[in-house]
């Protein structure tokens, strides 16, 4: 054995799967190499291959992938394509571990959480039953689960997305492999737990000195914890660069277009449209013959699409797959203004020029004390005693109001209600208590007894692309139907109609005939958007609307809505879990926590104190797309506590970091006014917030 | 709008054709049936015997089949103890099989998705008290509620051309719809449950549709795949009821060519004399429930994993 | 746990309640009049049919006919035979159930297992030879009608092939019918059962083994599946420990279903091999028009399948812990 090789030393590796008796390389010419201690990201959007590559370096591809011969996969300089199937098993066990997504359904959901880890000690070495439990508590100590006896006795299903995401992460601690490959392992959580998890892991592997590769398509993730990062598109590595390097100075046209597609926390709508990369990633069945990227890359040259652009690898050890990459360096993408303002449609109702401008009652939506119960089966004890289960408080007396012609953002962890909230607006669900006007006419409780009228005025915008147009009908029939039903218009006007809300939102009028099955997330995201303003609403609900896109398509989309407003005067009501996207285009934002809306403010004044202590958890736990930038995160537990049995006195301080004391717990808070409608509801006076609390950098102010 | 849509599905469903005959067992299922299909519509004109119960012929005559030659004969499968033409019966039976499980079926994948449909869209009460129902239906065994049903209307006394009558000559109908209307149901309301969940249903809500158009243009179309799986299922399970109620003795009367009858009224004592009485009706049964479900799992196999 | 108990059993007396007033009105919704069936249809005349009206109780109002009918069928108060002249309903039905019972009891033992073992097999090579196979032969021969199958069982196997040399000399019995004597001990009816268990087997055979191998396939998927491979642990520990876990717990309610097929099928079986049991009796009464036996002999089926299924449930509660017994 030569003199310590990389952990792992992969070169030329191709993996194809076949589809439908073809083989398709999904991912080609794929190198990478990783030393004990370093922790090397791969980033990528959902299709690029990253989780192929995962399971191609552990050898566990499913029947109909394989890897194609040419290639090096070398794990500590053995071969592991040489290797047996016990040989594998044996590197499984104690050499190699596996940190997946879905932690939920990576456990079996019938076994106890400590027969599930200890089961994986035991493969590696001959223990005896004690011994493993010891093990198990010290490392489920170093993953932070709390109580972790208790833990060990559970079933999956009876534990927190971030509790069941720790005991993976303990499942692959827990025999101190050498190298970790973790595959999206915050994905899907909480950003307070994702920063509580992060923040533990960078720990740990510190502690370690094992080799980690983690895939992600969080940039801000990627920034946070990553030395060296690879940037995978369509199947082939774009770029590989350090994290300090990839992000000061991205050198290919995909990695510039991504960095600058996501909004940066506190960037607003106002300062400057956020870059787009046009377009949708190839299908594996039509890879490109020359450059992948060519089809949407802004510097495209006729050799770009003749050529594949070779892996070339610099001096200072980072890799570029591109022709142009001297020239577009040094043309970092300019931010562009917002497109000039073309005048509003609708003339804004009085008082809605400045933003601040006007009181309550030039509300366009003005929801007063809106409560939702969701009832719980009695239990046979409740039975008997005659006692009434407490039900879950999904809203709790929200006061709210969206302005015409504005946005008003509203965040909040999942189970806060904010989904909820959305639903009773738009009349999905039926509210228990409360009131709902608009434009000065009072709203009914459900859909079904609600003017054809109030109907027109409030439309939606689903979450997921996928499930809110109907398979069987086209894209044209989409925007048509409510064209017909709620503005009364003939089948000919409606055509006509359609074709042109098609072009409102960028797509061609050939995309009325299509189906959904033949249009990409972001283009179904682009009809349901067309099939909300069919009706001329003044008002649409978008609920977590790009949450569910690639970030390339996610910024196109948001672009779009910034841009629709600004013609059409329509207000939103934007629902997010992520704040930089509910900053960046939110005129105010409301945030909202197990029922109740905890701050409610103006976008700018909203990312500087004074914050409520929830706010501030959550801005500090963004993960921030930029190396250089350390804040101190403030971490909360994982845990929200129930909507059913919901804590005395302030709801957040069960989790509160600035906790002042007895009267948190036993008095609810009063609201406290800052400038401009500005309003916290917390114990402490707002002058002490503010000096408690440090200023974030934010990115984009001057 | 209409025209398109059913169109879509008349595309998903061409694509399901293909997928039929790539798998060689529901090719062969599929066309077995189209062969049974075929007797069952023009067995008059292809049976060499078209009188059922024509007792010319010499009793007990052995089967002149011989496979081998491609050779038919006079009585390819022998006559019975009565002189009947065994090939012609089966040939003639095979229409009131078709007829009565198809019917049947159809009754019941028609009654049935309305019902599931409605139930699964408006949820409640109404929901639960009608599921309810339906579960304790199911919890009697098919075949044991089909006795007594035939078992009491046969013995009934009716007058000639009454609606009763018509009831009683169609019980076995009557009996298919009753035991599968709840189970289509049952099938239609999960597949409802699963679709009025989605996003462009509460979309159609928003636009404040009625219930009728988002019951029947919106969830309808999801929902026709998993029905017609269902509904060749239920014709697969229809030909095995109406076959052993034939069998039993309370199908059709003899001397109808009834393939369960035929093979009742040839087993036992009489089998030693005329073997080949028994053995090509329940071979016809056989031969058309094994294609029948062939194909039926090449309709599942097609249209149950996309969708 | 309660809560969970106490609306299963709540659903339990609601089917309970539904099923027996659905057999009960089966006689009097229909057009035509019970006691003119009992008393011989077409043929009977009018001063006998109003006999056996009085004697049935048939002239008091619905509620309470129905009321007397249930306590009469939970005090065992079945009513006499007609179908036998000189039984009672009572001793008929329970002597030829536990002659059911035994038969039900040698095709479960042969049919559950079976199935099971060809599920998974099929299961964990789905669309492999193994899996071919397999669904081709639950799609044809088992899922034939059993009159079918029993009929071939007798005229092939029973009488062709166990006359034959070989098997008379390897002694092995093969009845061609099932007539057992009542009073015949469980041991000496066994070789008369297992011909008819078998041609029952089949019935279950396709549809448990059909489901199994559904769940097999749809367990193989899950993520943990990567998760438990990925420790280094053989895959055949997988599978048992793992997969199996999850894949057979849906079984308990699936056997406890196709109890219901079970019972039709061995309708058909008990005719075809002229076996005592339950299943014959309901021809016989339906045959003979003996409508208060066929009721009671309804009765008692659904009482068998409703307390299958319910325990099927609390057995399959208690053993999957994702079930909210809270």
């Amino acid at each position: 054995m030569t003199a310590a090789p990389h952990l792992l030393d992969v070169e030329g590796l191709t993996i194809s799967y076949q589809v439908k008796g073809r083989w398709l390389p999904a991912v080609r010419d794929f190198r990478l190499q990783l030393r004990r201690g370093q922790i090397l990201g791969l980033v990528g959007e959902s299709g690029s291959g990253k989780s192929t590559i995962a399971l191609a370096l552990l050898r566990y591809l499913s029947g109909n992938g394989r890897v194609e011969g040419g290639g090096t996969l070398r794990f500590a300089g053995d071969d592991l394509l040489r290797k047996s199937d016990a040989e594998l098993r044996q590197i499984w066990a104690e050499r190699i571990k596996f940190v997946p997504q879905n932690a939920g359904a990576a456990l079996n959901p019938s076994i106890k959480i400590g027969a599930q880890v200890t089961e994986a000690l035991r493969a590696a070495s001959d223990i005896d039953r004690g011994e493993a439990q010891a093990r198990m508590m010290r490392v489920f100590h170093d993953v932070r689960l709390v109580d972790p006896e208790r833990v060990a006795q559970r079933y999956p299903h009876e534990l927190s997305g971030g509790m069941q995401q720790r005991v993976t992460i303990a499942l692959a601690l827990i025999c101190n492999p050498e190298l970790l490959i973790m595959d999206e392992p915050t994905t899907g959580l909480d950003v307070t737990t994702e920063a509580a998890i992060l923040d533990r892991l960078r720990n740990l592997i510190a502690e370690r000195e094992a080799g980690v590769l983690y895939i992600t398509h969080n940039l801000g993730v990627v920034a946070q914890l990553c030395q060296r990062v690879i940037v995978l598109y369509a199947g082939e590595i774009m770029e590989e660069a350090t994290a300090l390097d990839l992000f000061q100075r991205p050198k290919h046209p995909y990695t510039q277009g991504l960095i600058s597609s996501v909004p940066q926390l506190g960037q607003s709508k106002r300062a400057a449209q956020l870059q787009a990369i046009a377009g949708n990633p190839p299908s594996l069945t039509r890879t490109p013959g020359g450059c992948v990227f060519a089809d949407r890359c802004p510097a495209v040259i006729e050799r770009c699409r003749e050529q594949k652009p070779p892996l070339e690898k610099l001096g200072d050890g980072s890799l570029i797959r591109c022709f142009r990459w001297e020239e577009t360096i040094s043309m970092p993408p300019v931010p562009r203004p917002p497109q000039g303002r073309k005048g509003r449609k609708k003339p804004l109702p009085l008082n809605g020029g400045g933003v601040w401008g006007g009181g309550v009652e030039s509300a366009l939506l003005h929801a007063k004390n809106l409560s939702k119960l969701f009832p719980v089966a009695r239990s046979l004890r409740e039975l008997l005693a005659r006692v009434e289960p407490a039900p879950i408080r999904a809203v709790d007396g929200v006061d709210l109001h969206v302005r015409a012609g504005q946005t008003l953002g509203l965040v909040g962890e999942s189970g806060s209600g904010k989904t909820t909230l959305a639903r009773l607006i738009i009349g999905l669900e039926e509210r228990d208590g409360g009131s709902l006007e608009l434009l000065g006419m009072d709203v009914r409780n459900s859909v079904r007894d609600r003017s054809q009228d109030v109907l027109s005025k409030i439309q939606m915008v689903f979450q997921n692309p996928q499930n809110s147009l109907n398979p069987y009908v086209t894209a044209g029939q989409a925007i048509r139907r409510p064209l017909i039903k709620l503005r009364g218009m003939a089948p000919a006007a409606a055509e006509a109609e359609a074709l042109a809300l098609l072009g409102r939102v960028n797509l061609r009028p050939e995309y009325a005939e299509r189906y959904p099955d033949e249009l990409s997330g972001g283009e179904k995201q682009r009809v349901a958007i067309a099939r909300a303003f069919a009706s001329d609403p003044d008002l649409i609900i978008c609920d977590e609307p790009v949450s569910a896109l690639d970030v390339s398509v996610q910024s196109a989309v948001l672009n779009l809505l910034a841009q629709l407003q600004d013609e059409g005067g329509a207000a939103y009501l934007f629902i997010s879990h992520d704040l930089s996207v509910v900053g960046y285009l939110a005129d105010r934002i409301a945030v909202m926590y197990l029922g109740q809306l905890a701050e409610v403010g103006d976008a700018r004044q909203l990312f500087q104190p004074p914050y409520h202590p929830y706010t501030e958890a959550l801005v500090s736990a963004i993960p921030i797309p930029d190396p250089r930038h350390s804040t101190e995160r403030i971490l909360l537990s994982d845990d929200l506590p129930s909507a059913q049995n919901l804590p005395s006195g302030c709801r957040f301080h069960t989790r509160c970091p600035r906790k002042i004391g007895e009267i948190c717990e036993r008095e609810e808070p009063p609201w406290r006014a800052g400038d401009g409608g500005h309003r916290i509801r917390c114990h402490i006076p707002l002058a002490e917030l503010t000096t408690m609390q440090r200023r974030l950098t934010l990115a984009d102010e001057a | 709008m209409r025209s398109v849509r059913v169109s879509r599905v008349y595309a998903a469903f061409k694509r399901s054709a293909g997928a039929q005959l790539r798998h060689p067992q529901s090719a062969v299922g599929t066309l077995a049936v189209a062969f049974f299909l075929v007797l069952a519509l023009f067995g008059a004109q292809l049976a060499p015997h078209p009188n059922p119960n024509d007792q010319s012929h010499a009793a007990r005559l052995p089967p002149t089949l011989d496979i081998g030659a491609l050779h038919l004969g006079e009585h390819p499968f022998g006559t019975d103890r009565l002189g009947r033409d065994v090939y012609s019966r089966v040939i003639l039976g095979a229409g009131s099989i078709f007829r009565i499980a198809g019917l049947g079926t159809l009754i019941s994948v028609l009654a049935g998705s309305a019902l599931g449909l409605f139930m699964g869209y408006q949820g409640g009460w109404i929901d639960e008290v009608i599921g309810r129902v339906i579960d304790a239906l199911l919890a009697i065994p098919a075949l044991l509620l089909a006795l007594v049903l035939v078992g009491i209307v046969r013995n009934l006394d009716f007058e000639a051309g009454s609606w009763q009558a018509a009831l009683a000559d169609n019980v076995i109908l009557l009996v298919i719809s009753l035991l599968y209307i709840p189970i289509v149901a049952r099938v239609a309301r999960s597949a409802t449950l699963d679709i009025r969940t989605r996003e462009f249903v509460e979309a159609a809500e928003v636009r404040g549709e009625s219930k009728a158009y988002i019951i029947f243009r919106e969830i309808l179309p999801s929902v026709v795949p998993s029905l017609v799986v269902e509904a060749s299922l239920r014709f697969s399970y229809a030909i095995f009821l109406v076959a052993s109620l034939g069998f039993l003795g309370f199908g059709a009367r003899p001397p109808s060519p009834d393939w369960g009858l035929m093979v009742n009224e040839n087993r036992g004592g009489f089998y030693q004399l005329t073997p080949w009485a028994l053995e090509f009706p329940a071979l016809a049964i056989a031969v058309l429930v094994i294609a029948v479900n062939l194909m039926s799992d090449g309709i599942r196999r097609a249209l149950q994993k996309g969708a | 746990m309660l809560l969970f108990l106490r609306r299963r059993f709540l659903f339990f007396f609601f089917t309970y309640l539904l099923s027996s007033l659905t057999i009960f009105f089966l006689l009097r919704i229909l057009p035509g009049d019970p006691a003119r069936v009992i008393a011989g249809g077409r043929e009977a005349t009018a001063e006998q049919v109003a006999e056996i009206r009085a004697e049935l109780g048939l002239n008091a109002p619905l509620p309470a006919q129905y009321i007397s009918w249930v306590g009469n069928f939970l005090g065992g108060n079945w009513g006499d035979t007609i179908a036998f002249r000189g039984a009672q309903n009572y001793d008929l039905i329970i002597e030829r159930s536990l002659n059911s019972a035994r038969l039900a009891a040698v095709a479960l033992l042969m049919s559950v297992p079976l199935s099971l073992v060809l599920g998974v097999i099929a299961g964990l090579f789905e669309n492999k030879l193994p899996d071919i196979l397999i669904s081709l032969l639950t799609l044809s021969v088992v899922s034939l009608p059993e009159f079918v199958t029993g009929l071939f069982l007798i005229n092939i196997v029973a009488l062709r092939w166990g006359s034959s040399d070989l098997a008379q000399s390897l002694g092995w019995w093969f009845p061609s019918s099932s007539a057992v004597r009542a009073d015949a001990s469980f041991g000496e009816m066994l070789p008369a059962l297992w011909l008819p268990a078998f041609a029952a087997t089949l019935v279950m055979l396709a549809y448990i083994s059909r489901l199994t191998r559904a769940g097999v396939i749809e367990e193989l998927k899950r993520d943990y599946v990567r998760t438990a491979a990925l420790k280094g642990i053989p895959w055949r520990t997988v599978i048992w420990r793992h997969v199996l876990r999850n894949a057979l717990l849906p079984t308990i309610t699936v056997i406890a279903i196709s109890i219901s097929w079970l019972i039709s099928g061995l309708v058909v079986i008990e005719y075809v091999f002229g076996f005592p049991g339950l299943g014959s009796l309901l021809i016989t009464a339906i045959e003979r028009r003996d409508l208060l036996l066929a009721q009671a002999i309804a009765m008692v089926t659904v009482t068998v399948i409703l307390f299958a299924n319910l325990f099927a449930d609390i057995a399959y509660a208690l053993l999957n812990p994702r079930v909210e017994l809270a």
